[in-house]
């Protein structure tokens, strides 16, 4: 409108001290900038790192309308009983048709409202695939700057490879239903694999005992203390450090029981969590985990910038033309592609 | 290398449980390439002012049928405004009769949409009147 104040343009560090005290509007066009990927928004990120490193970070992933929001929720609650301040980062997708997004989680998330020592923020895809957005990490990164002590990352309502959300959070909560589907969808490789903790939330609807038989089944078959971590774009095996010796060091993913809208297992729940932590922290898992977390947002990192550098070295027009002679049958796209990158 | 989206929040303050208008509205919004953040009903103007500064937004949509827009939207934008939020834009749509539109407008709310507005109507206002810093 006409007279009102445009947004202003703020300093990185201005911004950096918005974040590391609290104030929680500077943080909110932070976390923007960010997402944006704003020209200085890696300066910002420089600036926030070494505060970050502190939260633990929880991911929540499953198939939609298994009750990840209300989940979320729920916990977020039983955290802040406890007296931490959390962190919420939902993802829903974005239209590929479209690039428009429908964020609704908040709608399940009205209980929180009112609390300073919740943080909650909606993210769309953007066109990032995975169950996560390509800014999501470096979000977390600035929520974890802003001192919130816990930090849950919601992904989107995921199907059954989506597994992003292990290379960025410590622990991984992977959430069915009953009645979604048989014991064979439970044993198809892919996202159960992830799970550090296996929720089975609406526990009080039929078809509960067959759907934790059948995980717990899918759990005896898959060898219970190995997980699996992306990492130069495949997934790898991870042993746990103990796994050939003692039982007792290793970490046995468990079913967990949960009805989300009325609280039941909950506390199980945020117990189960916090023994994860422990246990990361005691096996040495942990520095594994960061170290892999670390290379992974590296790389992404470097690929994004080659990206960038490669896009700006073709001239406009270029790559059409080439479609076109290749269409034509003048030349090839693997010798095109050596063409067009000749000059990165 | 900005990918900037326009962001708006849709939240339907007071105590009437009609959100068929607020939902159509969002899948438009949507439909438009707008980033949507949708917040259902029975909300406060508090929790309004709240969901607006942690999503960042650059649009606040209300939508109102019981009538009592002229107390829950002139709090939402004092609100909006006394956290710092002085770029946000703020719309209202529902019934709304003619006499409170200019009210409204007095009152700090920048557009005013009644039953039947198209969702060029919508589109073509929000992106005429939100400010991209750059």
């Amino acid at each position: 409108m006409s007279g009102r104040a445009l947004k202003k343009h703020t300093s990185v560090a201005l911004f950096a001290e918005g974040v590391l005290n609290g104030d929680r509007l500077m943080l909110s066009r932070a976390i923007s900038h960010v997402e944006n990927q704003e020209t200085n928004a890696s300066a910002l990120l420089t600036a926030l790192y070494p505060y970050a490193g502190k939260a633990h970070i929880i991911g929540v992933t499953g198939a939609p309308g298994t009750g990840k929001s209300t989940l979320v929720t729920a916990l977020a609650l039983s955290y802040r009983m406890a007296g931490m301040t959390v962190g919420i980062v939902a993802i829903d997708p974005t239209s590929p048709f479209t690039g428009g997004a429908l964020l609704g989680d908040r709608v399940r998330m009205r209980t929180l409202a009112g609390d300073t020592g919740v943080f909650v923020r909606s993210m769309a895809t953007r066109g990032s695939l995975g169950g996560l957005s390509k800014t999501t990490g470096d979000v977390v990164t600035v929520l974890d700057a802003a001192g919130f002590d816990c930090i849950i990352v919601e992904t989107v309502g995921v199907g059954q490879a989506e597994v992003e959300i292990a290379s960025t959070a410590h622990t991984t909560l992977v959430v069915e239903a009953p009645g979604l589907g048989d014991e064979v969808q439970a044993i198809k490789a892919g996202i159960l694999e992830i799970a550090d903790i296996l929720v089975v939330n609406k526990a009080d609807r039929p078809g509960m005992d067959r759907t934790l038989r059948a995980l717990e089944m899918m759990l005896d078959i898959e060898g219970n203390g190995a997980r699996y971590v992306r990492h130069h774009g495949q997934l790898l095996r991870v042993e746990s450090p103990a796994e050939s010796e003692d039982e007792e060091t290793r970490w046995k993913v468990t079913v967990m029981k949960t009805v989300a809208t009325d609280g039941t297992g909950i506390e199980d729940l945020r117990q189960r969590i916090d023994a994860h932590r422990h246990w990361l922290r005691e096996s040495g898992e942990m520095a594994m985990r960061e170290q892999l977390r670390i290379a992974n947002t590296l790389e992404n990192i470097i690929r994004a910038e080659l990206n960038r550098r490669i896009a700006a070295s073709i001239p406009a027009g270029g790559l059409e033309k080439m479609v076109e002679k290749i269409r034509r049958r003048e030349s090839d796209p693997y010798a095109a592609a050596a063409v067009l990158l000749s000059g990165v | 290398m900005s990918e900037r989206k326009i962001r708006i929040l849709v939240a339907k303050p007071g105590l009437d449980g009609h959100d068929r208008g607020a939902k159509v509205v969002a899948r438009m919004l949507r439909d438009a390439g707008f980033e949507v953040i949708y917040t259902g009903i029975r909300q406060t103007p508090q929790m309004i002012a709240e969901a607006a500064l942690q999503e960042d937004v650059d649009v606040v949509g209300l939508s109102i049928l019981s009538g009592a827009h002229m107390t829950l939207c002139p709090k939402v934008v004092e609100l909006l405004r006394a956290q710092g939020q002085d770029s946000v834009l703020v719309v209202v749509g529902g019934i709304i009769p003619d006499d409170d539109v200019e009210k409204l407008k007095a009152a700090g709310v920048d557009g005013v949409f009644g039953p039947g507005a198209s969702s060029e109507a919508y589109v073509e206002f929000i992106q005429n009147h939100v400010q991209v810093t750059v």
